[in-house]
């Protein structure tokens, strides 16, 4: 069945001197078309926001922000919505990043849900996550009355992603229409909105997650430790590698505690984020491992294998 | 961290970079339902190894619950990302995909078949390099292959890939191979389209996809991943005349304006003389900030900041330029492809967005319509949805644009429904009709606000919108001799008056009845303009046109005034006898008969002449002029 392979590309840090000018000004093509995205959002919408998750993509996102404005600052704020279940360290690296930028930093969460006691463990990751993330952006977003959210999604990362426009609209219910969708050509964007509703812009839609290592390298972009491999304590449930970062999390029993050296790809809420065994511990080795991988940087997200066409369904009702 | 320096690439070696030939190549694949370009595409990801084992997986567990393939791989599946399409077995909309080899990075837009999706044909093809058009051996080239090609023409795109699929389908027969070639290098020649690669394949085997296929030993041309890896598609914007659309004015601080964009053709660097167009201003420039830092130049491509030697009035919508002069218009000719499922209205005013400027624009005239099936021209007056035709557009003001065939980013449009905000066109300019250039808006010394102090009165428009008989002229007649009495100067436009005038040329055709409105607000903005107030009585039936005489003056200045008198009541009086006529069939598509009223949703004020008399109706609006301080 399979005829002779294509070789991918090898990473950044060890390709020749001319393979490393092409991946540089392929980065540069990349980074060109998002500045230009972020300054047509700021042109065109009354109100925007950034939806900052922590993550990589988050940061360069922001990284390109900053160079979108310079000698200016942003002229929108960034949301980050807190389940209150994000990795410890996550919060700290956001809090200083928003502090050494000067960027004004909204952070919410949805005290309904807090209330109501809404965690990953009894209420499962569908119900969590919708409580939780979706209806607590959905709450935000009305609240600040922002008529544009800025996200990091990239169009390789999943099916009905790959079908998502640059500017994608919302209507005033926050959903999506994927079959509905307004044609986009060239670099012209159709920005008109009627009352209350708004507009999701994906910047990276035409990153890959090759591209993003590649850029954060060539770039020296600050990201979150937890990236690289260290000695963390991990449980091993449903297949699945839980780091316990606090004390809330129920271990069932026979769960102990293991301190292994572990990475993780993606980052979200800990109790829903998969751990990888691996002793990469600097940008050009986990980009390596990445490159030599068999599998996508999704598998390690529990909410995407809820049900089939689970991302479609999320996104038509507002998650990100 | 500082973000005017690059860290890792030293600023010196940036232009070097830009000038680096093209390590990606954008294309796009059309042809019609079940020739297979979902699986071509598929095939391609699963060829160069971007499918990695879980979603590996999740593609065989697929195929054998949803594949259409008996068990096999479903390589479609893999594109097909929306829950619909996979239920269905099509592709609804345009899917991007990523995949690179040792010698190239792609991204290929997978657009959809169905004649009521051209829309997203040309969506795909309009950021393209290259198309590969896929065609089912067996069918050769039929009415969507020359609609697709059609429309790959139109969009510039001038290398195809013309993928003869299923060859095993027809025996592997080189010569109807060769009669389906013929026959499309004809199609191509009579389109402008330079470079035809044809290549037989069997995307769901692979058969010329990566590897030469053994079954057809008599094809000695590429395979589609070698020709693809080295077809030279370059068409260097970077030699053509400087040209940056602005998007966002940087001013962060008093010492600081920054003018932000993206070069859309040429080079330019420090020192260098330059135009903001459409104003014709000349300036140099002082600084330029690329993302990596300051520079001394920056190419085609790049989001730069430029930063200018003269304080001058610079905004998003202007162009920097240097070199040859730009098209500078408010009349141009474009080819259009229809999106939207409402029909193309000649005379009604439609938003252009044309590189980062913005403007309302009226197709005054379609030239023609191309019959897809022969290329031939015929006469049209309308385009539906997937239609394509030659118009004529008027704009309110001159746009800064070049011939789309020169440059891609300078001669593209959309034109937005402004009442549904859909994307209704996209359109590709062909010339300017008339050379606005050096001919600018006259900064006039005496404006409106001048005028209305010496009348000392805010000047507005009072629109009457109701249905025939409703009492609209009575009342606007009424207030005009009110406002005459306490001294106001006020002008009333009647549409019957109108009528015998200055729109004595026009019928009752939508078309023609749009026009008409369109006028009478545009006289009545004029008239705020020198200070007045304008009185228009029309029926007005649609609240799109009503919202375009809306746009017309600034927020405060437009009085919608809804006389609601019910139909019933309007029938009863019947003042020229025409509900009667109407009734009787004898008046066709008469507003409140067979024809639809759109009651205003929120207008300034509310008459109803059943409940209220004229002179009360009179004092009702009088009243308000108070209230908002027109008066």
């Amino acid at each position: 069945m399979l005829d002779i392979p294509i070789t991918a590309e090898p990473v950044l840090a060890e390709r020749t001197g001319v393979e490393q000018l092409h991946a540089a000004s392929h980065l540069r093509r990349l980074e060109a078309e998002s500045i230009h995205i972020l300054r047509e959002t700021a042109a065109e919408f009354r109100k925007p926001v950034m939806l900052y998750s922590i993550g990589k993509d988050s940061s360069v996102l922001l990284h390109l922000a900053m160079k979108a404005f310079h000698p200016g600052k942003p002229p929108f704020p960034l949301l980050h919505v807190d389940t209150t279940w994000k990795f410890r360290e996550m919060i700290a690296f956001r809090d200083r990043r928003a502090r050494e930028l000067g960027i004004d930093l909204i952070v919410h969460t949805n005290n309904d849900g807090l209330s109501q006691g809404i965690d990953p463990f009894t209420h499962g990751s569908a119900r969590y996550t919708d409580v939780m993330k979706t209806q607590a952006l959905r709450q935000a977003l009305d609240h600040h009355g922002f008529d544009a959210a800025i996200g990091g999604a990239r169009r390789d990362e999943e099916k009905s992603r790959a079908k998502e426009r640059v500017f994608s609209h919302r209507s005033a219910a926050h959903r999506w229409d994927p079959k509905n969708q307004r044609p986009e050509l060239w670099s012209l964007y159709n920005t008109m909105l009627a009352p209350g509703e708004s507009m999701r812009v994906f910047p990276l839609s035409n990153w890959t997650e090759l591209d993003i290592w590649d850029y954060i390298l060539l770039e020296d972009i600050p990201i979150v430790p937890l990236y690289l491999a260290a000695s963390r304590p991990v449980v091993e449930r449903d297949g699945t590698l839980i780091m316990v970062d606090d004390e809330r999390m129920p271990l069932r029993a026979g769960e102990e505690p293991r301190w292994r050296s572990v990475r993780f790809r993606t980052l979200g809420c800990y109790p829903l984020s998969g751990a990888t065994v691996s002793t990469a511990a600097t940008l050009p080795e986990i980009v390596r491992e990445m490159m030599a991988s068999r599998t996508s940087e999704r598998q390690g997200r529990m909410i995407d294998r809820d049900s089939p066409a689970s991302m479609e369904r999320k996104k038509a009702e507002g998650y990100f | 961290m500082s973000y005017h320096e690059a860290p890792t690439i030293a600023a010196s070696d940036a232009p070097r970079l830009d000038q680096d030939d093209r390590p990606t190549l954008r294309f796009v694949t059309c042809g019609s339902v079940d020739d297979g370009k979902s699986t071509l595409v598929g095939r391609l990801l699963y060829d160069s190894k971007t499918l990695l084992d879980d979603q590996l997986d999740a593609l065989a567990s697929e195929s054998r619950t949803v594949g259409t393939t008996g068990g096999d791989l479903d390589f479609a599946l893999l594109v097909d990302g929306l829950q619909a399409e996979r239920e269905q077995g099509i592709t609804i909309d345009v899917a991007y995909r990523f995949f690179a080899t040792k010698l190239r990075r792609f991204i290929v837009a997978d657009t959809p078949g169905h004649a009521q999706y051209t829309r997203n044909m040309a969506t795909g093809a309009s950021n393209a390099d290259l198309a590969v058009v896929l065609v089912d051996a067996r069918k050769g080239v039929i009415t969507q292959t020359r609609r697709h090609s059609h429309i790959l023409s139109l969009l510039g795109i001038r290398h195809v890939v013309l993928a003869v699929n299923k060859m095993d389908l027809i025996g592997f027969d080189g010569d109807r191979f060769a009669s389906i070639t013929a026959e499309y290098l004809t199609l191509a020649g009579q389109l402008g389209i330079s470079q035809v690669q044809c290549i037989p394949v069997v995307a769901p085997d692979g058969d010329n996809i990566v590897a030469v296929s053994a079954r057809m030993p008599w094809y000695t041309g590429p395979t589609v991943t070698a020709y693809l890896e080295s077809v030279d598609v370059s068409g260097d914007v970077s030699q053509r005349p400087f040209r940056l659309p602005v998007q966002w004015v940087n001013r962060p601080n008093a010492e600081f304006r920054g003018f932000c964009g993206r070069i859309a053709s040429g080079t330019i660097a420090i020192g260098e003389a330059i135009a903001v167009q459409p104003s014709g201003r000349q300036t140099r420039v002082a600084r330029i900030l690329a993302p990596g830092g300051e520079r001394d130049r920056a190419a085609a491509g790049e989001s730069v900041t430029l930063t200018l030697t003269d304080e001058i009035d610079v905004s998003r919508g202007d162009v920097l330029t240097a070199g040859a002069a730009p098209e500078v218009s408010d009349q141009l000719a474009a080819h259009l492809v229809w999106f939207d499922d409402e029909a193309m209205v000649a005379g009604r005013r439609y938003l252009l967005k044309c590189g980062t400027a913005s403007t309302g624009a009226v197709i005054t005239t379609l030239k023609h319509r191309i019959a897809i099936d022969t290329m031939a021209q015929e006469s049209a007056t309308t385009l539906d949805a997937n239609q394509i035709g030659y118009a004529h557009l008027s704009l309110d003001r001159a746009l800064v644009f070049e011939a789309y065939r020169d440059d891609r980013d300078m001669g593209s449009f959309i034109l937005i429904d402004p009442i549904s905000h859909r994307t209704a066109a996209a359109g590709m300019i062909d010339l300017s009709l008339r050379r606005a250039t050096n001919i600018h808006w006259q900064q006039l010394a005496v404006d409106k606000s001048v005028r209305a102090r010496l009348k000392q009165q805010r000047p507005c428009v009072l629109w009457f919108t109701g249905l025939s008989g409703a009492g609209k002229s009575t009342i606007a007649d009424l207030v005009d001799r009110r406002l005459a009495e306490l001294g106001r100067h006020a002008a009333l436009l009647d549409g019957d008056n109108l009528r015998h005038g200055i729109n004595r040329d026009l019928g009752f055709s939508n078309a023609d009845r749009a026009e008409n409105v369109r006028r009478a607000a545009e006289i009545a903005a004029l008239f705020v303009d020198a200070g007045m107030i304008a009185l228009v009585a029309l029926i007005s039936p649609f609240r799109s046109e009503r919202e375009l005489a809306r746009q017309r003056v600034e927020a405060g200045e437009f009085i919608e005034i809804h006389v609601a008198t019910p139909l019933a009541e309007c029938e009863r009086r019947d003042p020229k006898g025409l509900y009667r006529k109407a009734r009787a069939g004898e008046l066709p598509a008469f507003t409140g008969i067979d024809d639809p009223y759109e009651r205003p949703q929120a207008p300034e004020i509310t008459i109803d002449t059943s409940e209220l008399s004229t002179d009360a109706a009179c004092e009702h609006v009088i009243r308000y002029l108070r209230d908002n301080h027109h008066l």
